[in-house]
């Protein structure tokens, strides 16, 4: 049991049956993701996308709204069909493979979505425990301390018995990333996991993304808009721009890009385009 | 503007992939509930029972009220009619066959429709719009399993039983007029209605209802995986897996009754 900074405690001690130490392929790329394009309700969301995410290090994905960050995700776990390229994770084509072997891989992957994805019909407890009661044969008293680890990581240790509606948005969205955690998966996929969050929890969750890098080495993406949290977490930054990327590389590498829209990004400029009354009427016109 | 053949084309062509879908679900679930099970991937047990208690025990009150009355209307119309006749007595035969063969294991149906069947279709889509059932699958839980199994098994026990529920209650329906109207009692109506009954009756309603249970089941759930939006995307489908659901039950005991009816002869 550590103590962080805040006074909050941080538990690190996981059962070791679980520990995602031992290396499943040669590979050291847990994710690679090869000229993957994305057709979604006849728009093309993602274009051409390559990108390669190494075992252990943490991926940050920055991007305006509506860029695609939250679909690559989704392809990531298998939830969209690609229109084209492929996705791979831990070498296996996840688009090729059956349904059982996909399942393993996902046992080892954890995402936490945008908007915490929790299951209504049941309580916070038991969604943490979810992916243990079904997927492992540990006893039911030890299911309960791992999700009281889990809940305490994310600073909701009380709160096992409540109903996901009576959380806050906040709330919510750590108990989606403790549930996340609950396998102690190889892989951690976070969908934005600060956005609505108070300052003091954000930095917290941070805390929380580096301690399972530096402890567990996971492999860690990270969509985010915080450029602070980005730049603070992040091994390598994947800048993505209207579904396809348009700048990737190291904190430093990105924070010096010369690229006009990553820079506009960065230094938090707003769209001038609109502003330009006659180009903007002969959008108008053009599009008649 | 389509012309009409184009139209009539796009809108068979939504049916059969609508059809497709509902087939791969059947199978889907089918494999789920029965197969699997035998490979080592339970069923999630108290699901099951809670389903169980939603779809069938609570729903035995309404059902055994709505089949009594029905029950007692059949007596009075047929009254009606056999009187006429001087064929009083046969009122006890019309209530039993009408309501064992036909009326009980139809209205059980409509019942569970609109408590279960819509249910399931607003509950699965509901959970498809919040990324519920996007994140059951990404923790490698695969949502026919999870979600459809429990409702299906449930069904299949629950409607039968809820069948045999409404028998009772039509043929008690049926007594009730019998023995204030035409003096018998309760014991001789019960009696006359062995004697009119063959085994048969009863098990062909049980039958229609177990191939109920099966169409409701997968209407509701398929209706409810189909949401897309919102809010209003969950009640639209609400509606429209009620509305089909009514169809495709009618229509299939249209087609169980003719088979029943051309392969017995009686
Ligand atoms: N199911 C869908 N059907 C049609 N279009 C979609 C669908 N899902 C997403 N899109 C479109 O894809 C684009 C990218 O969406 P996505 O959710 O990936 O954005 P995002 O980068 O996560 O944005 P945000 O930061 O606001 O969450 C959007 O323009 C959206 O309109
Ligand atoms: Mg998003």
């Amino acid at each position: 049991m550590e103590v962080d900074p805040r006074g909050r405690q941080i538990n690190l001690q996981v059962a070791p049956v679980l520990l995602p130490m031992a290396a499943t392929t040669e590979n050291h790329n847990s994710i690679l993701i090869r000229n993957l394009s994305s057709t979604l309700g006849g728009r093309e969301v993602l274009r051409e996308i390559n990108l390669e995410v190494r075992r252990g290090e943490t991926l940050v994905i920055l991007g305006g709204s509506g860029s695609g960050k939250s679909t690559l995700l989704r392809h990531i776990v298998g939830l969209e069909e690609p229109t084209a390229g492929e996705v791979l994770i831990f070498g296996k084509n996840i688009n090729r493979i059956s349904e059982d072997e996909f399942n393993e891989i996902r046992k080892k992957i954890g995402m936490a979505f945008q908007g915490s994805a929790l299951l209504n019909s049941m309580s916070v407890g038991e969604n943490v425990a979810l992916p243990l009661r079904e997927h492992t044969n540990l006893e039911d008293s030890t299911i309960q301390i791992m999700t009281r680890i889990k809940l305490e990581q994310v600073g909701l240790s009380g709160f096992e018995s409540f109903a996901p509606s009576q959380l806050s948005g906040g709330m919510k969205k750590r108990a989606g990333i403790a549930r996340a955690l609950a396998m102690d998966p190889e892989i951690l996929l976070f969908d934005e996991p600060s956005a609505g969050l108070d300052p003091i929890i954000a930095a917290g969750i941070d805390e929380l993304i580096l301690k399972l890098k530096h402890a567990f080495h996971m492999t860690v993406v990270v969509v985010t808009h915080e450029l602070t949290s980005a730049f603070l977490i992040a091994d390598r930054i994947v800048v993505l721009d209207k579904g396809s990327i348009l700048a990737e590389g190291t904190p430093d590498e990105i924070r010096h890009c010369t690229n006009p829209r990553v820079r506009q990004f960065l230094e938090r400029q707003p769209d001038h385009e609109e502003q330009d009354a006659e180009k903007y009427l002969n959008s108008l016109t053009e599009e008649a | 503007m389509l012309s009409l053949p184009a139209l009539v084309g796009r809108q068979s062509l939504a049916f059969a992939r609508y059809l497709g879908g509902l087939a791969e679900m059947f199978s889907k679930a089918t494999y789920w509930t029965f197969v699997a099970p035998f490979r080592g991937k339970g069923v999630r047990g108290s699901a099951t029972m809670r389903q169980m208690v939603v779809v069938g025990f609570q729903a035995v009150p309404i059902v055994s009220l709505i089949c009594a009355f029905v029950g007692i209307i059949i007596a009075l119309q047929g009254a009606y009619e056999l009187r006429k006749f001087g064929a009083l007595n046969y009122v006890v035969d019309m209530v039993a066959i009408t309501v064992t063969r036909e009326l009980a294991p139809l209205l059980t149906a409509i019942i569970v429709i609109g408590r279960s069947g819509s249910a399931f279709a607003a509950e699965i889509g509901t959970m498809k719009v919040g990324e519920e059932v996007d994140a059951l699958e990404t923790m490698g839980l695969n949502p026919i399993r999870f979600l459809v199994v429990p409702k299906y098994l449930a069904m299949l026990v629950m409607m039968p039983c809820l069948t045999i529920v409404a028998d009772t209650a039509g043929v008690l329906g049926g007594a009730f007029f019998a023995i204030t109207n035409l003096d018998s009692s309760l014991s001789g109506y019960l009696l006359a209605t062995v004697d009119s009954l063959l085994l048969r009756d009863i098990v062909s309603g049980l039958i229609k209802s177990v191939v109920f249970a099966v169409i409701i089941t997968k209407i509701g759930c398929y209706e409810g995986f189909s949401v897309r939006g919102g809010a209003e995307g969950v009640g639209r489908s609400t509606t429209s897996a009620v509305v089909k659901s009514i169809f495709s039950v009618i229509a299939a005991d249209m087609i169980f009754t003719a088979i029943f009816y051309f392969t017995n002869g009686s």
